[in-house]
């Protein structure tokens, strides 16, 4: 018991002595990497919003709305497909579905912190393998989402656009690509791309790292160390990547 | 020597247990508020005042709870806190003012579908 305790005062202080801010050095330095990484996103969003709010809107009834690539799309009219539900309309239940899944990753990625500030290490694998399963199922929604975008819907729009060089007019779009795509302005598609695709990959890096994480909390790793700091780090990180989603979700598919 | 080799699971304590998915519940009661103004409510900016209102509600939970920011001290807080108040405030002007500004100025006009009649205020 005293040997914990003192292991875990000369691991709390840095070389100088101190604990700026009573925090761990590399819980310290997860939290100033994820400000830096919140500005990059910010950055994306920023770029999105000013996008979107300075193209022409579609000033109808949503009732009868169309694609078109002259005006910027209303987004539950792009996402409502569902897998498995083919022509059902079904307007943002499976980006529903996406959410769910990552906050619930998060909610088990509290409870493997917990269990590690107890020394529990049975349920510190356990909660890490749920968080690697929902990080897991996320991106597969993810990648099922990006495959019907870029597939696209029974209904071509019609518009006139270069493809291989050579101006096509009256062209049928399917889907999307990184020249146009048939939801709406050409910079639509790409936002969706990088911003979801940006996103994407944090979660990809989150679920590498979760997994590695969770092999060394099952070998005994940290319970040799005699601290589960290490699931506390990358905790902080995961949250983040949930955090970033929630922004996301609001941004991209609500407003 | 034995005392010093073996490791004490404590036992978990309940109520920070509930706590955590009270935080989730919360969550998304939150989330399913949103669902129902995105269905019942016409676009508008009244509409993304309310999404952006609910998002950092839930943002709050997310850093305080689940990151733990609200148990740190106060310095750490207010360092991680404040540059992001100013960046999500960033995010929010361009939404609605920069963005129609540009709009405005480079004569970008809304998409008006045939047979909808709109009267120009004053005529």
């Amino acid at each position: 018991m005293a040997t914990t305790a003192t292991v875990g005062n000369e691991k709390s202080l840095w070389r100088g002595g101190m604990a700026p801010f009573k925090a761990s050095y590399g819980k310290l330095m997860m939290w100033f990497f994820l400000v830096s990484d919140a500005f990059t996103f910010s950055g994306l969003l920023i770029t999105y919003a000013f996008l979107r709010w300075s193209a022409p809107a579609y000033n109808g009834d949503p009732a009868d709305f169309v694609f078109s690539t002259e005006y910027w799309p209303i987004p539950e009219k792009v996402y409502e497909a569902f897998p498995g539900f083919h022509g059902v309309e079904l307007p943002l239940v499976f980006v529903g579905l996406m959410t769910f899944i990552l906050i619930m990753s998060s909610v088990t990625m509290v409870l493997a912190v917990e269990a590690g500030h107890r020394m529990d290490k049975k349920n510190v694998v356990k909660w890490m393998l749920w968080t690697i399963i929902g990080g897991i199922c996320f991106l597969s929604c993810q990648a099922w989402e990006w495959s019907h975008f870029i597939t696209g819907t029974d209904t071509a729009t019609v518009a006139d656009v270069f493809v291989n060089g050579q101006w096509n007019e009256n062209y049928k779009i399917f889907g999307a690509g990184l020249t146009f795509n048939q939801y709406g302005p050409p910079a639509f598609a790409a936002l969706f791309f990088f911003i979801t695709g940006f996103h994407g990959f944090h979660v990809f890096s989150g679920v590498v790292i979760n997994i590695i994480i969770f092999f060394n909390s099952a070998n005994g790793m940290y319970e040799k160390r005699g601290h589960y700091e290490m699931i506390e780090k990358t905790g902080l990180y995961w949250h983040f990547v949930d955090l970033v989603w929630v922004f996301v979700f609001t941004f991209f598919y609500l407003i | 020597m034995e005392q010093a080799t073996t490791i004490h699971v404590q036992p978990a304590d309940r109520k920070k247990i509930l706590g955590i998915w009270k935080v989730a519940l919360y969550m998304f009661l939150i989330t399913a508020v949103e669902y129902v103004f995105a269905f019942t409510m016409d676009a508008g900016m009244i509409r993304s005042v309310i999404f952006v209102t609910l998002t950092i509600v839930k943002a709050f939970y997310i850093v305080s709870e689940f990151m733990h920011l609200g148990h740190e001290i106060k310095g750490l807080m207010y360092s991680i806190i404040l540059p992001m108040i100013f960046i999500i405030w960033l995010i929010v002007a361009l939404v609605n003012l920069e963005g129609a500004a540009i709009k405005d100025a480079r004569g970008i006009v809304d998409y008006e579908p045939t047979g909808t009649e709109k009267v120009e205020p004053g005529h």
